[in-house]
C-alpha cells in the first residue's frame, strides 16, 4: 500500500489517499509504545522530503512588490533551486513572513516585519535586522531567530524548541504557553511574561514586569534585573553550577553576556502547587458538590 | 484539593522508574494509584562536555552552535522501560534492548538525542507517510 506513487496520489481525493495509503486500518487503541528505534539507522540530518541546500549558495528577494505569500512562495522555490542563504529586502512590516520553514536555512530580513514573522519554523537560522510585530517566532520547532531591535508582545508564543533571540526590550506575554526552546531578551520584558509556561528556558538580561511566570506548570526563568512581581505559583530557586554554565554558554554564543557575568540572575521555576493531574479529583468534586 | 501543596513525589535515582515501573510513593500517589508530574527531569539543561560525535556533525549540519531544540530531549521512562517522546508522533518511542543504558541522566539524553533524530529524519517515521497522505500536491 505504501507504494503508491506520487502521481496515482495526485489523482486521488485526500480521503482516497488515506485508503490507499493504509491509514486507516491501524488499530491504534490500547497501544501507548508501539514503535521501537532502529539502532542501526542509517544517520541523516535532514528530513526525508527537504531539499538538498547550500549555505555558500546566496540570494536576494526585494519583496517590494509581492503580497507576504508570494515571498514566502518564492523563499521555498529557491530553496528548492538549492540556495542555502537567502536575503529578503524591503519587507516594511509585512506580517507572517518567513513562515513554516522546514528545513536547514540561512534567512536574513533586512529590516522590520509585521505581526507573526517566521512563525512555526524548524530548522533555519534567521536575522533580523529590525524590529518586529507580536508573536516573532509562535509555535517555532527548531532553528535560530536573533531580532537586532526592539520586539512586541507574545513574543515566541507557544515555542516548541529552538532559540529565539531579540537584543532589545519586548513587550508583554513573552513565551506564553512555551512548552519547550530558549527564549533570551538582551533588554526588559513586560507583564505576565512565562504566562502558563509548560517547559523550555526563558533568560531576560534586564527587568520583568509584574505576574513574571503566572500559572507556570514547568520551565525555568532566568531574571538578570529586577522582577516587579512573581505571578501564581511561580517560585524563586537555586541558581546551580549547571544553570551557571548553560547560562554563561548561551549568552556568549548571542553575543549577551553580561559584564558582571551570570551569579547575580534570579531563577524563578513553578512551584508546582497547580499541578492538578489527578483524575480522582473529579469525583471528589462532585461528591463536594 | 488541588492547588494548595504539591503532592507528588521527587526523583532520587536514574532506575527508579524502570525499577518501580508505577512510581508511587507519596500518599497522594498511592490513594489514586496514579503517578503525579514526570517520570524524568524536563529541566535538565545538557552538559556539553558528555556531546556525542554524532550530535556534533549534527550542528554543524544545520549551521548551530549548540543542541538547540535537541536541548529539551531527555529520557524518559514509560510502562518500566526507557522511551523517548517524541513530539512529531505525540506518542513515546521504545529504545531497543540492546542498548546497553549509562549509569547517569546526561548520557542516557545524549542517547536519546541521537536515537530520535535519526528516527525522525528516516522513512519509517509516521511523518513520511501523513505528508503522502495529507500533502498538497
Amino acid at each position: 500500500m505504501a507504494s503508491v506513487s506520487d502521481t496515482d496520489l495526485k489523482g486521488m481525493t485526500q480521503e482516497e489517499r488515506v485508503k490507499a495509503l493504509g491509514m486507516t486500518t491501524d488499530q491504534l487503541t490500547g497501544r501507548s509504545m508501539y514503535i521501537e528505534f532502529d539502532p542501526d539507522a542509517t544517520e541523516r540530518f535532514a528530513y526525508p522530503w527537504a531539499p538538498d541546500v547550500d549555505f555558500n549558495k546566496r540570494t536576494e528577494l526585494d519583496c517590494d512588490e509581492m503580497t507576504a505569500t508570494e515571498v514566502n512562495a518564492n523563499i521555498r522555490s529557491l530553496m528548492e533551486e538549492g540556495f542555502g542563504s537567502i536575503v529578503v529586502k524591503n519587507p516594511r512590516g509585512m506580517h507572517s513572513l518567513g513562515v513554516g520553514i522546514l528545513n536547514k536555512l540561512n534567512l536574513i530580513i533586512e529590516g522590520s516585519t509585521g505581526y507573526f514573522a517566521v512563525g512555526l519554523i524548524d530548522g533555519p537560522n534567521v536575522r533580523i535586522n529590525g524590529r518586529v510585530g507580536w508573536s516573532c517566532g509562535e509555535n517555532m520547532m527548531s532553528g535560530t531567530v536573533i531580532v537586532e531591535k526592539n520586539a512586541g508582545s507574545t513574543f515566541g508564543a507557544a515555542i516548541r524548541g529552538g532559540d529565539l533571540v531579540c537584543r532589545g526590550s519586548v513587550g508583554s506575554r513573552t513565551g506564553i504557553d512555551m512548552k519547550g526552546g530558549t527564549i533570551i531578551v538582551g533588554g526588559d520584558t513586560g507583564a505576565l511574561s512565562g504566562f502558563m509556561m509548560q517547559r523550555g528556558r526563558m533568560v531576560v538580561c534586564g527587568n520583568a514586569g509584574k505576574n513574571l511566570g503566572d500559572s507556570m506548570y514547568d520551565g525555568t526563568i532566568y531574571i538578570g534585573g529586577d522582577i516587579q512581581s512573581l505571578g501564581v505559583d511561580a517560585v524563586e530557586a537555586e541558581l546551580t553550577d549547571l544553570d551557571k554554565a548553560w547560562l554563561t554558554r548561551k549568552l556568549t554564543q548571542y553575543g549577551l553576556m553580561p559584564e558582571n557575568g551570570v551569579d547575580h540572575f534570579t531563577k524563578v521555576v513553578a512551584g508546582k502547587q497547580l499541578w492538578n493531574y489527578d483524575n480522582l479529583e473529579p469525583n471528589e468534586k462532585k461528591l463536594i458538590l | 484539593m488541588a492547588g494548595t501543596q504539591y503532592r507528588g513525589s521527587e526523583i532520587k535515582d536514574v532506575d527508579q522508574f524502570i525499577n518501580d515501573a508505577q512510581g508511587l510513593e507519596s500518599e497522594r500517589e498511592k490513594e489514586i494509584g496514579q503517578h503525579i508530574g514526570y517520570r524524568y527531569d524536563v529541566n535538565l539543561v545538557p552538559d556539553y562536555s558528555r556531546i556525542t560525535p554524532f550530535l556534533k556533525s549534527y550542528m554543524e549540519f544545520m549551521g548551530w552552535d549548540d543542541l538547540n531544540w535537541l536541548e529539551d530531549i531527555h529520557m524518559g521512562y514509560e510502562e518500566g522501560k526507557p522511551a523517548v517522546f517524541d513530539r512529531n508522533i505525540n506518542g513515546w518511542v521504545r529504545i531497543p534492548d540492546s542498548i546497553e543504558l549509562p549509569d547517569n541522566q546526561q548520557d542516557r539524553d545524549m542517547i536519546a538525542r541521537e536515537l530520535l533524530l535519526k528516527f525522525q529524519m528516516s522513512d519509517r517515521h509516521p511523518l513520511v507517510m501523513l505528508r503522502k497522505a495529507y500533502k498538497k500536491f
